[in-house]
């Protein structure tokens, strides 16, 4: 599993990390490894504000849907629209190509307090452990 | 070894179809309203299009093929004398809006297959008007939903549901516009009843309920969770899925159950048409009979046709079968009064049986599964070893073959010339394989699956990549999913010019 | 006799391999109070018994084999060419379940694929799913796909008075619990013109029938009018059709429709008291994955051969379980494909030829019937295969004495309309011949004078 040094992480699966006073989103390599060939990304609409936690978006493979969930609060500035013809991208560089949002946090502090890359290591392993 | 599509045997000016010249005048046409273009369809010749659809059934297989243990789907053979019944000039050839008394035949029929579903049941009311079995558990939800509205208690919102469920359970939940709690199975398949009791307050409507489940298990302490739930004032919703392993065994209703659906295309033999025409009859007690979907079929003395003398019992000549709305329906599921060419299919079935022929059904269908699930415990794992119903779930994952998975398995069954079980399903088993070798199948072809399974474990230890690769005798290998979605090709395009 | 193979010595083995004495010991954990009841029903039949019983059954009815029909009002006798029931006959077909594993279930899947693409061809819609129970559900599912596309905020339907009241009924019984409203029908009386007035930011779809119930056809640009506000209002257009009128008639997708649903039974399916027929569903390729039900896909295999899969499943119940577009499990395949094998043998030359033989057949059946006395034909919009007749004396009492003519009479408008109480809506279809009609016209003439007296 590869990480982000320089994003923060969700214990749902998403990476975040401010770019300027925007951040930008998208979902772990553990996630999209855990769903294996991406198929179907359904994105927000520009302008549209979610809370910490709200469900914003869909990922989809064949057999599995799973939801995307803001990772702290934000109004969307713009979206991965080459996601739509390419969802492969999540798959191959989950973060880069692969990002799905880019929002206007309303506290970019809140981001700090999400886990770093080494905790989020740690926290996948524990899930493998349980498995 | 494919076949064109039909569109591709298309030739301008062919046509499988001879129509009558028209015998009166011609109106003129409302020229605003006439097509510019001609729809877009083939055009064939009666010979070409025989041959292309009996070629395509070639490259199919269903229960008159083979043997087709697809768990939770009940596979059992479709008896061709239901055919022959269904096609019957009265049955087929009845409009559903004639006057009534000109379709009393069917009307009787209608009203006969109520009394035996809930003979069978130990309901006190059926409506046939479902035309599935989720139609079904939609139609069961709203009663449940009603009665309580009725009742002045509107604080309720949830249905409880296990882990092991039906995808379809939680989805009629949310068309109904109320909220699913998901409960846990505990580590012998039942319910968990802390789960349950944890759940349990006067915001539940009810609980949806499969049983025997889909491990195949009957949930041992079902009085127990019947009696939870009616204490906190809900409902007992009984997913009538595996009704195949209860007819003569036990009564639905007397198991605690309120509100029922059938499976007719399961449970009473009607062919399953490569995905429906279903029939999904939903039954009741009596404190839901007014709620049910309608209409029904009632039946009244008629007093004219009726000569008995005070002290005759009345016979069938006495009575004038007519549809009702019952009292505080939900209201109508579907146009008309459900499927009925396969309500004709299912009492063609029980009427052949009887009941004591019912029983031998359940009796079988359980006796092959615990047959076969005696024999493949020693091969793959059994995550719940006890006395299955009609189906049980094995793990298709062998200790000493690890990149072999279920669908592995599955695909190699195929080469066999046997139909995979269910995949995946239930959720709560890792790499399940949902078992249900029906009744009607006999020992030999038991016998000859559990040779092929034992057979293809043998494979994934010593040849893994023949089951990577299955199915290897198919008309086609396996397809690439990710690219049907990924680019949709939904239906076919002409050629660009 | 249970269909089962096992003889006595079969199960003592079995119970052996098993480890029990008896069948009973299996079932131990059944709660004892109400183990094997017995199941009073009536004693086992033979094969021949039962369809003895069964042809008397259906012999006391009257079917339309014996009858002249000019019943309609949603589920109609056409011509079913003998290939059709050759077809679906097959044992292959339909003994088949739903194609979940694609290597051995191509014939179903390529059938499904076909008849995707027919319906669309039809309806001139992008795409179409594999079927749903029948017109009305097919329609309550457009209610419900309509407020998923708006994203559950606009929570209101509205509803052309035209539209088949039983279709309207189920609508409402599907919606109950989501908290959507349904208007636009409280009037039965108003035409869709007024319907405009009714749609605002909270409409989800608007929704008519072409022809509509009363088998009239309001022009295409009355039609793309109200399309064009409906789309203004954010809102989609919901049309339900008769597939046999698109033989000859504008498709639905001319005049603006976002999704398009209807009763397929006409498409080779006998009426059969009602079911089992089939609802198709199409509609525009962006709201593909708001769609309701099954979706067969082409795609390949490892050696790059063509074959069909079920596609985009991330919508159903088995996969989103509670979040699913629907519970929709079991459609109606086997319907669907009797549909297919009744468009490819028509094709679109033969499709027309029916839908002018319904409209001229109609036409001189609504000329004759103008010239009974006592009788009038309503309206004066175009008409497809119905029309609506106003009679001397109640429509009931005309039936009863159609049906001694041998004659099945039209459907009784007031038990719906009550405007309408002695008003017959008749169906007149390419099976109905010059004969049938100048009979019909002998009888309402006859009926009328004895009425009149």
């Amino acid at each position: 599993m590869k990480v982000d040094r320089a994003s923060r992480y969700t214990r749902t699966h998403e990476w975040v990390r401010l770019e300027g006073d925007e951040a930008v989103s998208g979902i772990t390599d553990y996630a999209q490894e855990q769903l294996s060939d991406i198929v179907y990304v359904e994105l927000p609409a520009i302008g549209e504000h979610f809370g910490k936690g709200e469900v914003y978006g869909v990922v989809e493979s064949v057999k599995a849907a799973s939801d995307n969930y803001m990772p702290v609060g934000g109004t969307i500035t713009a979206v991965n629209e080459s996601l739509a013809d390419e969802p492969q991208q999540v798959n191959t560089d989950p973060y880069g190509a692969g990002w799905m949002i880019r929002f206007r946090p309303d506290d970019p502090a809140e981001i700090e307090q999400l886990m770093d890359a080494a905790s989020y290591e740690e926290y996948v392993s524990s899930l493998e452990g349980a498995h | 070894m494919t076949e064109k599509l039909i569109y591709e045997l298309s030739r301008p000016g062919r046509c499988a179809c001879f129509l009558p010249k028209t015998d009166v005048p011609p109106a003129d046409l409302p020229s605003e309203w006439v097509r510019e273009e001609a729809p877009l369809l083939p055009e064939v010749s009666e010979v070409d299009l025989v041959r292309h659809y009996v070629r395509l059934s070639q490259l199919n297989y269903g229960v008159d093929t083979g043997f087709y243990p697809l768990g939770s789907c009940t596979m059992k053979y479709n008896p061709k004398v239901n055919e022959e019944a269904c096609r019957l000039p009265g049955f087929a050839q009845t409009h559903p809006l004639q006057p009534e008394d000109t379709v009393q035949g069917n009307l009787k029929l209608m009203y006969d297959l109520q009394c035996y579903l809930r003979e069978i049941s130990g309901f006190a009311a059926v409506s046939l008007q479902p035309a599935a079995g989720a139609h079904g558990e939609f139609a069961g939800i709203l009663i449940m939903r009603a009665y309580h509205l009725d009742r002045g208690d509107t604080g309720r919102s949830r249905i409880l549901i296990p882990d092991s469920a039906h995808g379809t359970n939680p989805a009629s939940t949310t068309m109904s516009g109320l909220e699913v709690v998901q409960l846990r199975s505990d580590s012998r398949g039942n319910v968990d009843l802390d789960d349950l009791r944890a759940n349990l307050d006067d915001r539940v409507i009810g609980m949806m309920l499969t049983n025997p489940n889909t491990l195949g298990l009957f949930d041992e302490h079902l009085e127990e969770v019947a009696r939870l739930v009616h204490g906190a004032g809900g409902l007992m919703y009984g997913d009538g899925a595996n009704l195949n392993a209860l007819m003569g065994i036990a009564k639905p209703a007397a198991l605690g159950f309120d509100v029922m659906h059938f499976n007719l295309h399961k449970t009473f033999s009607t062919p399953h048409g490569g995905g429906g025409p279903g029939s999904g009859p939903v039954g009741v007690t009596e404190e839901l009979a007014r709620f049910l979907p309608g209409p029904v079929v009632i039946r009244t003395l008629d007093e004219e046709a009726c000569t008995c003398g005070p002290d005759d019992e009345h016979d069938e000549f006495c009575y004038r079968y007519e549809l009702s709305q019952p009292g505080s329906s939900i209201g109508r599921l579907k146009a008309f009064y459900g499927n009925f060419g396969v309500m004709v299919r299912a009492y063609t079935y029980i009427r052949m049986l009887g009941g004591a022929g019912l029983r031998q059904a359940s009796e079988d269908a359980v006796l092959n599964a615990n047959y076969l699930q005696a024999r493949l415990k020693q091969v793959y794992p059994l995550p719940y070893d006890r006395p299955c119903m009609h189906e049980f779930v094995l793990e298709g994952r062998l200790a000493d073959a690890p990149g072999i998975r279920a669908l592995d398995i599955s695909k190699r069954l195929m080469d066999y010339g046997m139909h995979p079980p269910t995949n995946y399903f239930p959720l709560i088993v890792h790499e399940a394989l949902m078992i249900e070798p029906t009744e009607t199948e006999s020992k030999e072809t038991l016998d000859a699956f559990v040779d092929a399974m034992t057979r293809i474990a043998e494979e994934a230890r010593t040849q893994p990549e023949l089951l990577h690769d299955a199915p290897h005798t198919t008309p086609v290998g396996r397809l690439d999913e990710v690219r049907a979605a990924r680019e949709p090709r939904l239906r076919w395009k002409p050629p660009a010019p | 006799m249970s269909y089962v193979p096992h003889t006595d010595a079969d199960r003592r083995e079995m119970l052996a391999a098993i480890g029990v004495r008896s069948v009973e010991e299996l079932f131990a954990v059944v709660p004892e109070s109400v183990r094997f009841p017995e199941l009073k029903l009536p004693e086992p039949l033979s094969e021949a018994e039962v369809l003895e019983e069964l042809r008397a059954l259906s012999d006391s009815n009257a079917d339309l084999d014996h009858l002249a029909c000019f019943l309609g009002a949603g589920a109609y006798r056409h011509y079913i060419p003998s290939v059709v029931q050759h077809v679906i006959g097959r044992s292959e077909f339909y003994t088949a379940y739903t194609p979940y594993q694609p290597e051995i279930s191509q014939g179903t899947l390529q059938t499904i694929f076909e008849y995707q693409s027919m319906i669309c061809g039809l309806t001139g819609m992008d795409v179409s799913n594999a079927s749903h129970y029948d017109g009305a559900t097919a329609m309550a599912e457009a209610v419900i796909m309509a407020i998923s596309v708006g994203r559950g905020k606009r929570r209101k339907a509205v509803v052309a008075p035209a539209v088949h009241p039983q279709y309207r009924e189920v609508v409402r019984t599907y919606t109950q619990g989501m908290g959507v409203q349904v208007v636009g029908d409280e009037d039965l009386t108003a035409d869709i013109g007024r319907l405009a007035e009714r749609i605002d930011g909270d409409t989800a779809c608007v929704i008519v029938q072409v022809p509509d119930f009363f088998g009239g056809l309001d022009s295409p640009e009355t039609l793309s009018a109200l399309a064009d506000a409906t789309h203004r209002a954010g809102a989609l257009f919901v049309v339900s059709v008769d597939p046999i009128s698109l033989g000859l008639l504008k498709p639905p997708a001319a005049y603006g429709a976002d999704i398009v649903v209807g009763e397929g039974q006409a498409l080779g399916l006998p009426p059969s008291f009602g079911g089992p027929y089939l609802g198709f569903f199409a509609c525009r390729e962006e709201y593909v994955r708001r769609m309701a039900g099954r979706l067969v896909g082409e795609t390949v295999d490892a050696q790059g051969r063509r074959g069909y899969v079920l596609t985009l499943a991330t919508r159903e119940q088995h996969i989103r379980r509670e979040r699913a577009t629907s519970n929709i499990c079991t459609n109606e395949a086997l319907c669907a494909l009797a549909a297919s094998v009744y468009l490819a043998a028509l094709g679109p030359r033969g499709l027309r030829q029916v839908a002018e033989l319904c409209y001229h057949r109609s036409h001189y059946a609504a000329k004759r019937i103008a010239q009974v006395p006592g009788f009038a034909v309503l309206g004066d919009r175009p008409f497809f295969k119905e029309f609506v007749v106003r009679c001397p004396i109640p429509v009931e009492e005309i039936n009863a004495e159609l049906m001694e003519w041998d004659i099945l009479g039209g459907y009784d408008l007031g038990r719906d309309y009550p405007h309408l109480a002695g008003h017959m809506l008749l169906c007149v279809t390419e099976l109905n011949t010059r004969a049938q009609i100048d009979d019909l016209v002998m009888a309402l003439r006859i009926i009328g004078e004895g009425g009149g007296e």
